[in-house]
């Protein structure tokens, strides 16, 4: 009973998606511009000690960043169902809260995912190599990862009761999470309040995952990074479903 | 059907709902009168499982509220004040939806949708999406889905505000020609008197206080009004209620600013 009301929640905000030109188009396009742009134009003055060419560098950090953006977006969807009214035909129907914050954040999860795969089709296009295996190990590593970056998305969204609130998330939580994330450039040799962050973002662990996948390359054992991104999504994802319950419609 | 006993809601030092009473029998039309912000909507969210009393008890077809809320959102249909519908979705999309999230089979569920959308005459239009609708579609969509799962009550919280006469005389003929066919029992919010007088009876709320309850014709006699008009600028007095426009009002209009812009 309770994995149909999740999965309606979920199938509605896919049925949402599909229609949504503006979200698909911004999956290709953001990437497109990081890849393109800076890969291209910070190519010949960056020296990672590894020695791989910069593309290759920030390439998991780009698969990350459409995963954060793609989940923000879904989670922030909640504000809208709430001042439309639609988050009250569902707090009225017969399905429990935690199924509610589940289903949005398996929705989220499910469209970064596709916004990651978006990113990782580039990758023929700039020269990371690519195979099979890896693709199918990207795939639950974007899920969990956009689990994360989802049920932190939905904590915030319950506590919010207008849509401006989402730029101020952009600039002061993803685009933060983002930089320090080890995506842009390497963690080494930074000031130690520096370090100090990026060990704490979720995201440092999330492209530690990617970049292990895609290059063998990693600063921590890799199973510290999924340890640290499944407490810090169940974490977020209790938080949500307490928070659901006191939610105002 | 309904009981609610002592129900008191505050929010911080705004008291919404000030120790109210009453009883719906079943299959009766109940009509909630007041001026705005009386508490009306107050009272329907708590009824509805939406806001928790601060104190008092409320029975919806014989569920406690608080205690076992799924039981009772399981037994209540609502028309909510403002639409509340998934705008980006068609309106079989919507109704789809709905009876996933109620577990309905979907074999009876389909054959009810069809009789519900014939009835509000919108039977042709369920591909398209619901925002191409007028404010009046939407309403009969609402109406069609909070009939759906077959509610024992169903709440409409001013549900022909805004709408063309025309379109308000339909919604009056489908909610009667469904309360003698399925016994509902309705629970009614509303401002307009004409409304107010088809109910078997109503209560007149005032700051958050029950001031009379009873059969419209009673009222009258009792206060010695010819109309309803009458009994209630008797009971609540001339002047307007202030009330502030929320932050969702807000909202709104900006969203229309914006999409107004884009397009």
């Amino acid at each position: 009973m309770e994995f149909q009301s999740l999965y309606t929640v979920w199938l509605r905000d896919l049925v949402r998606f599909r229609r949504d030109r503006t979200q698909i188009l911004g999956g290709f396009s953001r990437p497109m511009l990081w890849l393109l742009f800076l890969g291209v134009g910070m190519g010949p003055v960056f020296h990672s000690g590894a020695g791989v060419p910069y593309m290759h560098f920030i390439f998991p950090g780009v698969i990350a960043m459409n995963l954060i953006f793609a989940s923000f977006l879904s989670a922030i969807s909640i504000i809208w169902d709430r001042e439309f009214g639609f988050l009250k035909e569902i707090l009225v129907a017969p399905i429990s809260r935690s199924a509610i914050a589940f289903g949005k954040a398996a929705s989220g999860s499910t469209i970064a995912v596709l916004q990651g795969l978006v990113v990782v089709a580039f990758a023929p296009l700039v020269h990371v190599p690519l195979t099979f295996e890896k693709i199918l190990l990207l795939i639950p590593s974007m899920f969990l990862i956009a689990f994360t970056c989802t049920s932190m998305g939905i904590v915030l969204a319950s506590r919010m009761t207008s849509f401006e609130g989402f730029g101020t998330i952009a600039n002061f939580v993803i685009m933060p999470m983002f930089f320090l994330s080890g995506g842009l450039f390497p963690l080494d040799g930074i000031p130690i309040w520096l370090k100090v962050l990026t060990h704490l973002n979720p995201l440092t662990y999330g492209v530690d995952q990617l970049r292990w996948i895609l290059s063998g390359a990693h600063r921590f054992p890799i199973a510290f990074d999924l340890l640290f991104n499944l407490l810090f999504s169940a974490l977020m994802l209790s938080l949500a479903v307490a928070l659901f319950k006191r939610s105002p419609a | 059907m309904i009981q609610v006993e002592n129900l008191v809601k505050h929010f911080g030092v705004l008291h919404a709902v000030r120790d109210i009473s009453f009883q719906v029998g079943e299959g009766e039309l109940f009509g909630f009168l007041g001026p705005n912000g009386a508490g009306k909507t107050t009272t329907i969210n708590m009824l509805c499982t939406l806001l928790t009393p601060t104190s008092g008890r409320a029975l919806v077809a014989g569920h406690d509220v608080v205690q076992h809320p799924t039981e009772v959102r399981r037994s209540i249909g609502i028309i909510f004040q403002d639409p509340s519908l998934d705008e980006r979705l068609t309106a079989l999309e919507n109704l789809k939806f709905h009876a996933m999230l109620y577990h309905l089979p979907k074999k009876k569920t389909e054959e009810r949708r069809e009789m519900l959308l014939e009835m509000v005459g919108l039977s042709d239009r369920r591909g398209d999406l619901v925002k191409t609708f007028s404010g009046g579609m939407k309403r009969r969509l609402e109406i069609v889905r909070g009939l759906l799962h077959s509610p024992k009550v169903l709440f409409l919280d001013e549900p022909t505000l805004g709408l063309d006469p025309q379109t308000r005389n339909h919604i009056w003929s489908y909610v009667k020609e469904l309360r003698s066919k399925e016994g509902l029992t309705l629970f009614l919010t509303t401002h307009y008197m004409e409304e107010a007088e088809q109910c078997d009876r109503i209560a007149i709320i005032d700051e958050g206080k029950i001031v009379a309850l009873d059969t419209p014709t009673a009222l009258k006699q009792r206060l010695g009004s010819d109309t309803l008009d009458d009994v209630f600028v008797k009971l609540i007095g001339r002047e307007i209620r202030e009330e502030n426009a929320s932050q969702k009002d807000q909202l709104r209009d900006l969203h229309k600013k914006w999409i107004g812009r884009m397009r």
